[in-house]
């Protein structure tokens, strides 16, 4: 069963989004359990570069496994600022940590509203459920 | 709607991930291919291979008609004995890569690939056709007679006369299972009408391969589980299946191979008997012979961190597009990206410098000899 935080938003295509209290404006990015589920055996992440700005549901990184390329698309419009180079470095930390140690980015947010049309726990939840 | 093997419940129980292929809804992974990949590398793993076709071809004239279409020569069999050999069309094209087995004096067994049965068995029945001593020659699509799986890896040897008993009592004759050598194949009574064993495979270990009817491969699948176990088998998908395949170069028709291609390109010749007379597609194998091949299968290794190759990204060299990768992957045995293509002969020696395209951008590469990955030497 995947595990699903309930302090994090996500989107369909299987990122989460953690925005904190103490750092407004900036929303760090990662893929949920069950995308690292599913992909099994990461060998290969490619990040975008600091800098780039990107619009909501963009791909801006590469997962690869063992059998296939999956495209990780940017769940908020905004400007990376921070990349996890641990993931590079040890792949598989995104298969061991997807929700903690292995986070993709940073993102300087442009719109929060576009945060509440992120799927919330629950409706995660029952999506890969269904 | 997708054809499932008898073994499919049993992926279902394992919790296997399935896919389509060839128009079979197989397992492709079950605890991940790495973990898979790895076990058949330095303990066992079983796979379902019963979508694979079997075609019987038995008669007075079985020996002629098979060395008129296969590239082989059937006469270096003896019942018990098989050899990897080529369908080949007139141009020389690949339609299918196959083991024939020969079973007893007049009967062959030829296992083909199961995305390819129906185009063999097309092309087989039009040529039997045309054979002068067809009278003699009884050609039958066995397919859906038989389940199959496959034992790989260095510990198979250690438990699979504990599943299959002998002496056998066909092909080969041998006390125990394991007294059979590679490419030996040997009738074994079993529950369910007995199956055949055979000791090949499709991952550069050791191992055996194990045909019979659907309740005897089911049977067969639980017992080497239960008794491989403690040798710490795993059920493997056809993922891990490609990853092996690939780091020890064995083409995968639709990928090295074919109708386009010749076995000498795809570096088979060694499979090609051109002293055994004409064969359908001597004639153009033996012009390209003269003439020489206009491309090559290579074996390369990725040099510098990438993304893994894979199937359709460009080879280049010297600024410009020179072939095409046909499998590639990130060796789970080696940690590196690895793959095959084919590109011109000129380019195809080992220690080659390359470059794969990925995503717009170039990494590079280096030709390498075959295999990619080479087993420990038995003696370990």
């Amino acid at each position: 069963m995947s595990n699903v935080p309930a302090d994090l938003k996500y989107t369909k295509s299987h990122e989460w989004t953690r925005v904190t209290a103490d750092v407004p404006g900036i929303a760090t990015v990662g893929i949920t359990d069950h995308a690292q589920h599913e992909l099994t055996d990461i060998v290969f992440v490619e990040l975008p570069e600091i800098g780039r700005r990107l619009k909501a549901g963009e791909a801006c990184a590469v997962v690869e496994s063992v059998k296939t390329a999956s495209d990780i698309y940017c769940p908020l419009s905004g400007e990376i600022i921070e990349v996890n180079k641990s993931i590079v470095n040890d792949p598989a930390l995104v298969n061991r940590e997807p929700h903690s140690g292995g986070w993709f980015f940073k993102i300087k947010f442009s719109n929060a509203a576009e945060l509440d049309s992120l799927l919330t726990p629950e409706s995660y939840e029952a999506q890969i459920k269904g | 709607m997708l054809k499932r093997t008898a073994l499919f419940s049993a992926h279902q129980t394992l919790g296997a991930r399935l896919i389509d292929f060839g128009g079979w809804e197989m397992p492709v992974q079950y605890s991940g291919i790495v973990a898979e990949h790895l076990a058949v590398r330095h303990a066992a793993g079983i796979f379902d291979i019963s979508h694979m076709g079997e075609i019987t071809v038995s008669g007075a004239a079985a020996a002629d008609f098979l060395n008129h279409v296969l590239t082989n020569d059937v006469r270096k069999l003896a019942p018990g004995r098989g050899q990897y050999t080529l369908l080949c069309n007139e141009r020389g094209g690949v339609i299918d890569d196959l083991y024939a087995y020969q079973l007893s004096q007049e009967v062959y067994l030829l296992i083909v690939n199961a995305s390819r049965t129906e185009a063999d068995v097309a092309w087989l029945k039009s040529r039997w056709n045309d054979f002068p001593h067809r009278n003699d020659v009884l050609l039958t699509d066995a397919s859906h007679n038989y389940s199959a799986v496959a034992v790989q890896g260095p510990r198979a040897k250690e438990f699979i006369s504990a599943c299959v008993a002998g002496p056998s009592i066909s092909a080969m004759r041998v006390n125990h299972v394991t007294d059979l050598q590679k490419n030996q194949i040997a009738g074994f009574q079993f529950d369910h009408g007995g199956v055949f064993v055979s000791r090949t495979g499709y991952t550069g270990e050791d191992g055996f391969e194990i045909t019979g009817s659907d309740k005897a491969i089911e049977h067969a699948w639980n017992a080497i589980l239960q008794t491989g176990q403690p040798f710490g088998i795993k059920p493997c998908g056809l993922g891990a299946r490609d990853t092996l395949r690939t780091e020890v170069c064995y083409p995968l028709y639709g990928h090295e191979l074919d109708e386009n291609t010749t076995p000498p390109e795809a570096g088979l010749g060694f499979f090609v008997a051109l002293d055994k007379g004409q064969f359908i597609g001597s004639a153009a194998l033996l012009r390209q012979k003269a003439e020489g091949a206009g491309k090559k299968l290579i074996a390369f290794k990725m040099t510098e961190k990438s993304a893994p190759p894979r199937p359709q990204y460009a080879i280049r060299a010297g600024g410009a597009s020179i072939g095409t990768v046909t499998s590639g992957t990130q060796s789970p045995s080696l940690n590196v990206g690895i793959g095959m293509g084919y590109v011109p002969p000129h380019c195809a020696r080992p220690d080659t410098t390359i470059e794969i395209e990925i995503r717009g951008k170039s990494f590079p590469a280096i030709v390498v000899p075959k295999p990619i990955y080479k087993r420990p030497s038995a003696a370990n």
